[in-house]
């Protein structure tokens, strides 16, 4: 069953240099209890998109649908809360998440508090943190976030986040600012996480490798938009899209492919090209196949959404149409 | 970490926490004293605070009123009378210097409570709430910035009634926009924390952030800011005073230079009648300040070196 529906979803920021259009018409859905993983470059708007998710940036355009109900409105609003009870997010920087001055107790008895749900505080804190990997509970209560690892940082934001019971979870590049040696416990935490409870989660990540791990299916952005999703295997292994194509052929452990290094400058989400998005930097526009292939007057002049290849395989590109 | 730490159920959480606040405590002390110029203001200022509290038992309050000091000697210098020796009223200026301390004082701390209230107030309420609420009020503080200070307070003291309460609140409406400022800046800055998105992410109100997230991580710079902003509330109270524009039934430092120099004390060589005030206001003030810059060194994040 779906669980998050989001539809036609635009954020933009103006700024000096014009509208950004950080966030240019996404169309995503989140099944219950996947790992769904969102990969991209920086500033394809990735952030953005999990941000407007939860709530902490407003969409200008668009439809968020959480168990098929639509999410509108701010702030005291009964259903609003209720959603944010019900998505929270994991942020990538633990340290930051964490209010020097509260105790880890506090911090994760913080959401309790915000929607009353103060009957047992103690028992349910203490519960989420040994679920989160803090062992014995009671020896984290009263410490404070710069007395524990950045690793067990992280963990108390999961925790702060699973004490409300959530139905999904939003992860910003959840472990990219923690040591390679405890990425891989904080993803086996998540992934049982998932297993366990059945919340759905939502990982942002440039990272191609975690979504392999974690994630059942992932989405591909590109300059605000997505422009691929499919089972993780099948984008992973054979991906549509000449973006991901290229993302793909630069992991290190991708040798059977050659390496593409896209050419042209970076994408600036104020200047969106017109057309297909991606088609400056396409391999397969550059090199001339897509003249011919006849389709590259509609590679410049005809903004595509995605269309679907096979069974749940969705790309946007005129060359797969 | 510590022995009661692992054992809370044994010692109870609340009093954990409140174990830890006065750890924290005990751990800003230390790195107090470890600046000797935030030592040395702080022993000064306690030896004024003493003087002050002392002042009823040191002096009769008698030595201050020209009615009951007709028999003592006028312009007797200290050699000739008393500790400090006389006006030209024959009032003592050790009891003068000693109640002026209280005023002085006084009116530098409770006119700082007032304006850090102000201030905190109005700059808290403009960093958080943004848009055209912190438009309004940033340009209000704006004007009473560009208000040229001493014209402002004079115009306040001579149109209000001249009293303790009226003096104080001049010197508050005309400090707080530097506070405003000041603490406006320190709220944006928090204001972007990850921990004020985490709170807003798990739904919490307006209300909650700024009593949970803004305000305690606001509050060490508020301060460290209020004892640098007591010398300059005790200047000005000097200054007014001074200018006659104290309170008329109260010896206060800048009342005593004011008469000072309407006796023509300079003229008569009577240096005992304005090198005691003057020497009080300037050891207060340098106090008060030296207090404030080593607590600021330690409070305000910006400004710490430690790692």
């Amino acid at each position: 069953m779906t669980l998050l529906e989001v539809e036609g979803l635009c954020v933009r920021f103006p700024t000096r240099r014009g509208l950004v259009r950080a966030v240019d018409g996404v169309d995503l859905t989140v099944e219950e209890g996947e790992v769904l993983a969102l990969v991209g470059e920086s500033g394809c708007g990735k952030t953005t998109l999990a941000r407007t998710i939860v709530g902490l940036e407003r969409a200008q355009e668009g439809t968020v649908r959480f168990e098929g109900k639509e999410v509108r409105g701010r702030g005291r609003a009964r259903p609003m809360r209720d959603y944010r009870r019900r998505v929270q997010m994991v942020f990538q920087d633990p340290t930051g998440a964490l209010n020097p001055r509260q105790t880890i107790y506090e911090a994760v008895a913080e959401g309790l508090r915000v929607h009353h749900m103060g009957q047992d505080e103690e028992r349910r804190v203490a519960d989420a943190l040994s679920r989160s990997g803090l062992r014995p509970p009671e020896r984290f209560f009263t410490r404070y976030p710069h007395e524990v690892s950045g690793g067990q940082r992280q963990r108390v934001v999961i925790a702060g986040a699973m004490v409300l019971e959530p139905r999904l979870l939003v992860a910003d590049e959840p472990v990219s600012s923690l040591d390679a040696s405890v990425r891989g416990e904080i993803l086996g935490l998540m992934r049982n996480l998932v297993d366990t409870t059945g919340v759905a989660m939502l990982v942002v990540t440039h990272d191609l490798g975690l979504a392999w791990n974690i994630a059942e299916r992932v989405a591909v952005m590109y300059l605000g938009r997505i422009v691929e999703v499919g089972r993780a295997e099948e984008v992973l292994q054979s991906p549509q899209h000449p973006y991901t194509q290229a993302l793909l052929s630069v992991v290190p452990e991708a040798k059977h492919v050659e390496q593409q290094i896209l050419q042209g400058e970076t994408p600036d989400p104020a200047a969106i090209p017109p057309g297909c998005r991606f088609h400056p930097r396409c391999p397969l526009y550059q090199s001339g196949d897509a003249e011919e292939l006849g389709i590259a007057q509609q590679c410049r002049t005809v903004d595509l959404g995605l269309a679907p290849i096979a069974n749940d395989h969705v790309v946007a590109c005129h060359a797969r149409a | 970490m510590t022995a009661e730490v692992a054992t809370p159920r044994v010692v109870g959480r609340r009093r954990i926490v409140w174990i830890r606040r006065r750890r924290a405590l005990s751990r800003v002390w230390r790195m107090y004293r470890a600046s000797k110029p935030g030592m040395i203001g702080l022993v000064v200022l306690l030896v004024f605070v003493v003087l002050a509290f002392a002042a009823p038992a040191l002096a009769s309050s008698s030595g201050l009123h020209a009615i009951s000091t007709v028999q003592n000697p006028t312009w007797a210098s200290p050699s000739k009378f008393g500790p400090l020796g006389t006006d030209n009223l024959g009032r003592t200026i050790g009891a003068q210097f000693l109640w002026g301390s209280r005023i002085s004082l006084f009116v530098g701390l409770a006119a700082t409570l007032l304006t850090m209230l102000i201030g905190s107030v109005v700059g808290i309420a403009a960093g958080f709430f943004g848009g055209r609420i912190e438009g309004v009020l940033m340009r209000i503080t704006e004007w009473f910035l560009v208000i040229p200070f001493l014209p402002l307070a004079i115009v306040l003291a001579s149109v209000l009634s001249r009293s303790l309460f009226n003096i104080i609140l001049v010197i508050a409406i005309t400090s707080w926009p530097f506070t405003a400022r000041l603490i406006r800046a320190q709220v944006l800055s928090v204001k972007e924390r990850g921990y004020v998105d985490r709170s807003r992410a798990l739904g919490a109100s307006r209300w909650h952030l700024t009593t949970r997230h803004i305000v305690p991580n606001v509050a060490p710079l508020i301060l460290a800011n209020t004892t640098l902003t007591v010398p300059i509330a005790i200047l000005t109270e000097t200054t007014l005073s001074f200018l006659g524009l104290g309170d008329p039934s109260r010896a206060s430092w800048g009342k005593m230079l004011n008469e000072a120099f309407d006796a023509g004390a300079i003229g008569q060589h009577a240096w005992w009648y304005y090198v005691p005030p003057g020497l009080g206001i300037m050891l207060v003030v340098l106090a008060f300040t030296l207090c404030g810059q080593a607590l600021e060194e330690i409070l305000n994040p910006r400004l710490s070196e430690r790692a």
